[in-house]
């Protein structure tokens, strides 16, 4: 059992975890992914490594509930347990692996959207611990919805935007970047979008249009995570790659993304029905004859 | 036929009553029957039987047992040389094993081996009789990697051998192939993986799951900072392979592993379970093996209409001959001498239908079988909403892309000698599937066992 140390509700419905898990915490890298899976009859959920302490042996999950399992999970308090808690999977991000001294000389930007924004502290609290300063630009639907603000102040420089205009700015994450760069005079190298796959989607086109190479954090369907069925597989310039173990992280113009978000889909209804008998619990009557509702 | 030239039937569920269920199909023999197919052992004295089997269980030994009704006697004598016997008699392709060399096959029928090895460890299993654990530990510790056929055969050997043995799995249950992939209706996952797993347990076996080597903890830190003399690698065969035509990324298309694993690991065919799955209504499953025929006879069991698309004919189905009995008993329709050429979908990219084109059988190829070629112009379309593919599967790279001085083959298979499983790794050892690509769960079994062998000797020679 790997055991919840702290339990926080971030925003209106995003929730924070810590959790023991001492070997993952050993090796993980930013960039990369854990599974968790509640009790027996759980199911294998992927959630992106937000923070970890290799003192402490803890790794740091931030979810938003969407559909059955994860509204259960938000449920669990300080003390409970995850059944299992596997990683670290896929691959760190790539600057990772390059050399700091060249690092420096590159300027980073990102851009994330929604509870996409806790994958995102990770790689800027690593580049502040390596000496670089990257652009960080939150995009939220309201001032509800922004998380780890101060956090994200300590190891970059913040852009935030509201879609409704509710806190500090009104618009996207990509009027932002496009503002920074043909306005303010900002230049990127890199940049690295994690958020829903319609808004990776609208970065990268934009950054198709600026010249700037990009990053993107997939999130396909998974089971295993560890390579063995191609559940999560997403065509890379015309390849076949498996999100698990060749991703999260690809370069997002050679995405097909029209396809991944169909590929996204797939279990739409299973899912739905799953909540629906989740909030109905013993109110639902299962009229639709698929459910298994006693009718 | 004289009596003694046929084999006792066993009882099975009826295949209508069994389509609609996940129940085992296969209901094994009683006492009474054991014995009497027992008897018809000849109990020879160069026993052929016994070089047709992997591990070269004392089969004679332990039908003679039987056919004086000590069947306790006769688990001791299985347990001897097998840690897995209640999953042998029920998965093992015995018809090419040791029941392919039986003496009473030449004419009539062979003894049913396989089916008095699964009655023997199913009456152990009822009778509370465990195999027994080593009284002495020899104080080194060994890891394990894997937790299939290969792994807990190599772990049990080494622990009655006293050692201190960890197993290490990377998802959330141990039994690799045997959890994830062999179907409830001919595996029981609770009263028969799990209680074989408990039995491994018992002789002392330590396992830890959801450690991914090569992500979780590396070999060389294994061997470095936690105290392990040696590892074996048993991590299987899991990485599975797509055709490549069009309309394969479509929704409704899985790999037989995604499928398998969603219903059998995850249980998804039970309602008390997180895990969906997608219920088609006609099933298309590409290809011709044992996998083939497990993710048919499951779709079939989840309520649909299944079709096997396979490019050779019904003499070169790789599938035990009994599976492929059992699946059309069942119903599945087999569309031999077929091949897809593209899967057709909606605006939605969803699954609506498959482009086949009708295969004929040129000269032999390297495998020995013969090579299927397209016919010009024979090509057709139906209507399906689901496809399973099911063309195989490779070793997964991970473990040998992330240890240091482990040589792989251009297959991605580990090299390992067949004696001991010895790699070009120091204190490092591998079979099963990882070795030799997929293959089957007794075939792995007897290459834990040559690896158990091989550290051993290694562990030993290095006192001296």
């Amino acid at each position: 059992m790997y055991k919840i140390v702290k339990a926080e509700k971030l925003a209106a419905n995003i929730f924070l975890m810590e959790v023991e898990a001492p070997r993952v915490a050993k090796h993980c890298l930013p960039g990369q992914f854990v599974i968790v899976k509640m009790d027996e009859e759980g199911e294998r959920i992927p959630l992106t490594i937000c923070d970890y302490s290799r003192e402490k042996g803890t790794i740091t999950i931030v979810f938003q509930p969407i559909g059955e399992s994860t509204m259960r999970m938000s449920e669990l308090k300080e003390g409970d347990a995850f059944m299992d808690f596997v990683g670290p999977l896929g691959q760190p991000s790539e600057f990772c692996k390059e050399d700091p001294e060249e690092l420096k000389k590159k300027k980073i930007v990102f851009v994330a959207g929604g509870v996409g924004t806790a994958p995102v502290y990770p790689q800027a609290k690593w580049l502040h611990e390596h000496g670089i300063e990257a652009d960080v630009i939150i995009g939220a639907r309201n001032k509800d919805l922004i998380i780890l603000e101060d956090e994200f102040k300590k190891v970059c420089n913040l852009y935030i935007t509201t879609d409704d205009g509710s806190y500090v700015r009104k618009g996207m994450g990509t009027d932002v970047l496009r503002d920074l760069v043909q306005n303010q005079g900002k230049h990127y190298d890199v940049c690295v979008a994690i958020g829903p796959m319609i808004m990776m989607k609208f970065v990268c086109l934009l950054t198709k249009e600026l010249g700037i190479h990009t990053i993107v954090s997939m999130n396909p369907i998974m089971v295993d995570g560890t390579g063995m069925c191609g559940a999560c597989r997403v065509t890379v310039g015309g390849e076949v790659k498996f999100a698990c173990v060749d991703g999260p992280e690809f370069d997002g113009h050679l995405i097909n993304f029209d396809e991944a978000m169909k590929r996204q889909q797939m279990y739409k209804t299973e899912e739905g029905r799953a909540i629906l008998r989740y909030k109905e619990g013993k109110t639902h009557h299962g009229g639709c004859g698929h459910c298994g509702g006693d009718k | 036929m004289a009596k003694g030239l046929i084999r006792v039937p066993v009882r099975e569920q009826d295949p209508k009553v069994r389509a609609t269920n996940f129940n085992e199909v296969c209901l094994g023999y009683n006492k009474e029957e054991a014995m009497e197919e027992a008897s018809r052992c000849l109990n020879c004295k160069n026993a052929k039987c016994i070089t047709g089997c992997p591990v070269n269980i004392n089969i004679p030994g332990f039908i003679a047992q039987v056919k004086e009704g000590n069947i306790e006697e006769a688990y001791k004598i299985i347990s001897e040389s097998s840690a897995l016997p209640a999953v042998c008699g029920r998965v093992c392709p015995q018809e090419s094993q040791c029941e392919g060399k039986c003496i009473r096959g030449i004419k009539g029928d062979p003894v049913s081996i396989g089916k008095l090895e699964r009655f023997v460890a199913d009456w152990a299993k009822e009778n509370g009789i465990k195999p027994e654990a080593p009284t002495e530990k020899n104080g080194h510790k060994v890891a394990v990697i894997g937790s299939g056929p290969a792994g807990l055969t190599c772990a049990g050997d080494l622990a009655r051998l006293g050692y201190d043995v960890t197993i290490f799995e990377a998802l959330h249950k141990a039994g690799g192939v045997l959890s994830y992939g062999i179907p409830e209706f001919r595996l029981p996952k609770d009263k028969v993986v799990a209680a074989e797993i408990e039995n491994v347990k018992s002789l002392g076996v330590k396992i830890e799951t959801n450690v991914i080597i090569g992500k979780s903890v590396t070999i060389d830190e294994l061997m470095q900072d936690e105290g392990y003399e040696a590892v074996f690698i048993g991590s299987g065969a899991g990485l599975p392979m797509f055709m490549g035509i069009p309309g394969e990324q479509a929704n409704g298309v899985f790999s037989a592993n995604e499928y398998l694993t969603r219903n059998n690991l995850m249980k998804a065919y039970r309602e008390d379970y997180d895990t969906p799955i997608a219920r088609g209504k006609k099933v298309a499953v590409v290809g011709g093996g044992n996998v083939a025929m497990d993710a048919a006879r499951t779709a079939l069991r989840l309520g649909a209409e299944v079709h096997i698309i396979y490019r050779r004919s019904e003499a070169e189905l790789p599938a035990r001959v009994e599976e492929v009995h059992h699946a059309k008993e069942e119903g599945v329709i087999f569309d031999l001498l077929t091949n897809p050429v593209e899967i057709l979908t909606d605006e939605n990219d969803w699954v609506t239908g498959i482009r086949c084109i009708r295969m004929e059988l040129g000269e032999p190829d390297a495998s020995g079988r013969r090579r299927p070629v397209e016919i010009p112009g024979s090509e057709f379309e139906f209507d399906v909403d689901t496809v399973i593919m099911s063309l195989g599967t490779s070793p997964n790279p991970l473990i040998s892309s992330t240890t240091y001085g482990l040589d792989t083959n251009k297959r991605k298979c580990i090299i390992a000698d067949e004696e001991f499983g010895k790699t070009s790794k120091e204190g490092v050892y591998a079979g099963g599937d990882a070795v030799t690509g997929a293959a089957t769960v007794i075939l792995a079994m007897g290459a834990g066992k040559a690896g158990a062998k091989g550290i051993h000797e290694y562990i030993m020679g290095k006192q001296e």
